[in-house]
């Protein structure tokens, strides 16, 4: 199976404070991957150098065969990476079917002029687009929500509306940043289900940080664990389960026992 | 569980906006006006009409029939087409005196014009702008280069113009000088906005601050620009020609001779500021609710997630900007061409913070909004303190409250500023708020740093534009 995205040598420094250290990071195509580690290990810095909101300090990232490193983030959504954000973000003010929407633009065509005569071709374009949303937010389980303001929505929702807005863009790998935090155990049952069918119905690739164990050791094919900024193991969610620098750096002690690493 | 979630939807507030019970807007019009006729003890022809069909427009929900939400505005339309007519006969109102006159009128379209032009940047995209004032002079100078005598060395005509044909200097039609104006503002518009548009919130509005500061010091010192005189320094440029509306017409077809004198002209005037606004608020509805427009509301609220999701922020940005300059621009060069003049000390900062008065007060975002705030504000501005102060040094108000009699429009700005203040105390979004805007003020916005915002070492913008 061909790589979607290959980092190498990715580093990021913010003064001299090291965030991520050289990490060389590949992820095949049509796999859910997780990114894991104790918190401030690098995980969202990572992230947001593939998506383009950082520059990376040194290193190369490859996604689909084009370098985009250092691209603008637009230009990298484009090109059919989507995201998710730890904390949502959503546009609070515009609806679900809007915020969907936004997340279509890189899709639709249509500049000042355009908008402004509206002819019938743009027209269509939006009626087009407007259904799809529509059927984006009811396959996220938002059915009945598309005139409802993003603030107005419960967190869970809220939640899945951010994946709905990310699918919206396109994307041929779907990150997404802590995607069950705040969740109940039925939620992220829900939520793991339905990332799995992603990945099955429609071939997506999926790049997650992750805490819920459970998650990431359910449906993830492959496990990236990073310490202090450093990759310090990588492999299937067994492999890793049983690393002992995994082990330790989750438990900051040394320890032999694979169970002890479990979520308590 | 699930019943409490249900609960909290359903007291959230709807999207479509409840239209009042009849019986309440009858009363919120019906009340205020009894009194004010009890106190005046005069029931006119004109001011029974005025309520009648005030009344007509307000009261029944007329949204709620097929096709009836083009009743109001098409309603507002006809009065507006109709005033240079019926203005003379019109009653007196209390305090505010007469009704503007048709001159005031077309101020406040040219400022209805500005103001919707200003809300693209501000009220859509967010982008707080307090150098708008640019633009306005960019239109003000083309219209006074291609229509009037200042660059005498050429003899340039094109089209209908109200000068004679020998006249040296360049005269085109005031329709492509419209234009010309536009496409000028824009260009500036995006010449600004490039080095600027990477800023955020607060070092943005300094350094637009800092460009409207620039223009009215290249228009005082223009006239030895490297040796051309542009703009005439101080003196400004002036007269410029008379638009000449419908003198082909006169040629061909013979209207009557006295067509194009005053108060004639002032309705061509009028008539045609009508129609700019019209298709200015037009342009801004098509924009608000296009694939931009929503590009413009995701920058506003979170650049960030904007950015991810697509919208390329400098390009984004930049057409908002030159959006709004766009307007700006056809605004001031219609505003030279009316005044006959352009002149520096037109465009001080005080015009950039009048607009955006304008905007704020009448609710930032909304087209309806921000006509009434412009029109409101200019003819405050133009008439109505002029006005109010004579009624108050008539009735002794003045000496009442100040001991003497008192010149109210030397104070334009202070009220104004009293009439901000009270905006922001008392209805923070404005006299008709776009419902966005509403939630934000009422519910609170996310404006906490974001953990991926508050350590950027870089700023985050299209390279790729760069």
């Amino acid at each position: 199976m061909a790589d979607l995205l290959t980092a190498q040598g990715v580093r990021k420094e913010f003064g001299g404070l090291v965030a991520v250290n050289d990490v060389d990071f590949t992820i095949p195509e049509r796999t859910i991957v997780s990114l894991i580690g104790p918190n401030g290990a690098g995980k969202t810095t990572f992230f947001n150098m593939l998506t383009g909101v950082y520059k990376p300090t040194a290193g190369q990232i490859v996604f689909d065969e084009a370098d985009v490193t250092g691209k603008p983030p637009h230009a990298i959504t484009e090109r059919g990476i989507g995201r998710t954000f730890q904390n949502i973000r959503l546009f609070q003010s515009m609806t679900s079917l809007e915020n969907v929407l936004v997340g279509m633009h890189s899709r639709l065509k249509g500049g000042i002029l355009r908008a402004v005569f509206k002819p019938p071709s743009l027209k269509r374009e939006e009626a087009a687009a407007r259904e799809k949303a529509h059927d984006l937010l009811e396959f996220c389980g938002l059915r009945g929500h598309d005139d409802e303001y993003a603030r107005n929505l419960s967190y869970g929702d809220q939640r899945r509306l951010e994946v709905a807005r990310a699918l919206a863009t396109e994307p041929k790998l779907l990150l997404l940043d802590e995607p069950t935090a705040g969740m109940n155990p039925q939620e992220t049952a829900e939520f793991t289900a339905f990332v799995s069918q992603l990945r099955h119905d429609q071939g997506l690739t999926v790049l997650m940080i992750e805490h819920d164990m459970r998650v990431v050791m359910g449906i993830s094919e492959r496990v990236t664990v990073l310490d202090y900024g450093e990759k310090i193991a990588e492999g299937t969610p067994q492999e890793v389960q049983s690393d002992e620098r995994v082990i330790e750096a989750y438990l900051d002690q040394p320890t032999s026992s694979a169970t002890q690493f479990t979520p308590k | 569980m699930a019943s409490g979630i249900e609960a909290v939807r359903s007291s959230a507030p709807a999207l479509k906006r409840q239209s009042m019970p009849r019986a309440k807007r009858a009363a919120i019009v019906g009340i205020p006006a009894f009194f004010v006729l009890a106190i005046t003890g005069s029931a006119s022809f004109g001011l029974v009409v005025a309520a009648l069909i005030f009344c007509a427009l307000y009261i029944p929900a007329w949204k709620t029939l097929p096709a009836g939400k083009w009743i109001v505005p098409i309603g507002i339309l006809l009065i507006a087409i109709f005033y240079p007519i019926y203005q003379p006969n019109l009653f007196d109102v209390l305090v505010f005196g007469n009704f503007p006159s048709v001159d005031t009128g077309v101020t406040m379209m040219i400022f209805i014009m500005m103001a919707l032009g200003l809300n693209i940047v501000v009220g859509y995209a967010g982008l707080l702008d307090l150098g708008y004032v640019a633009f306005y002079a960019i239109g003000a100078y083309t219209v006074a280069w291609f229509a009037s005598q200042h660059f005498s060395n050429v003899t340039l005509h094109f089209g209908s113009v109200g000068v004679a044909e020998t006249t040296p200097g360049i005269h085109l039609s005031i329709w492509i000088i419209l234009l010309i104006a536009g496409a000028f503002a824009t260009i500036g518009g995006v010449l600004i906005g490039f080095p600027t548009l990477r800023l955020r919130g607060d070092y943005l509005a300094i350094v637009t601050l800092g460009f409207g500061e620039i223009m009215p010091q290249i228009a005082n010192n223009g006239d030895n620009l490297f040796g051309h005189n542009i703009t005439n320094g101080p003196q400004g440029i002036n007269p410029i020609d008379p638009p000449g509306f419908g003198n082909t017409l006169h040629d061909t077809v013979g209207l009557p001779t006295d067509y194009l004198s005053s108060p004639n002209s002032t309705r061509l005037f009028y008539w045609t500021a009508l129609l700019l606004v019209v298709l200015t608020a037009f342009c801004s509805a098509r924009l608000r609710d296009s694939r931009l427009g929503r590009a413009w509301i995701a920058i506003r609220e979170d650049e960030t997630a904007a950015a991810a999701m697509g919208v390329p922020l400098m390009r984004t940005k930049t057409w908002a900007y030159a959006g709004g300059a766009f307007f700006g621009g056809v605004a001031g060069a219609y505003y030279g061409s009316f005044k006959g003049g352009t002149f520096p000390g037109d465009f001080y900062f005080n015009i950039s913070v009048f607009i955006l008065c304008m905007v704020i007060l009448g609710g930032m975002g909304n087209i309806w909004g921000v006509i009434l705030g412009a029109a409101f504000l200019s003819y405050l501005n133009q008439e109505g303190l002029a006005n109010i102060g004579a009624w108050m040094n008539a009735n002794g108000v003045s000496d009442f409250v100040f001991g003497k009699d008192i010149d109210v429009p030397l104070y334009t700005s202070g009220i104004f500023g009293i009439i901000l203040v009270l905006t922001m105390l008392f209805r923070p979004e404005g006299l008709i708020p776009s419902q966005r805007r509403k939630q934000e003020l009422h519910l609170g916005v996310q404006d906490e740093y974001l953990y991926d915002v508050e350590h950027h070492d870089e700023p985050l913008y299209d390279r790729e534009d760069a």
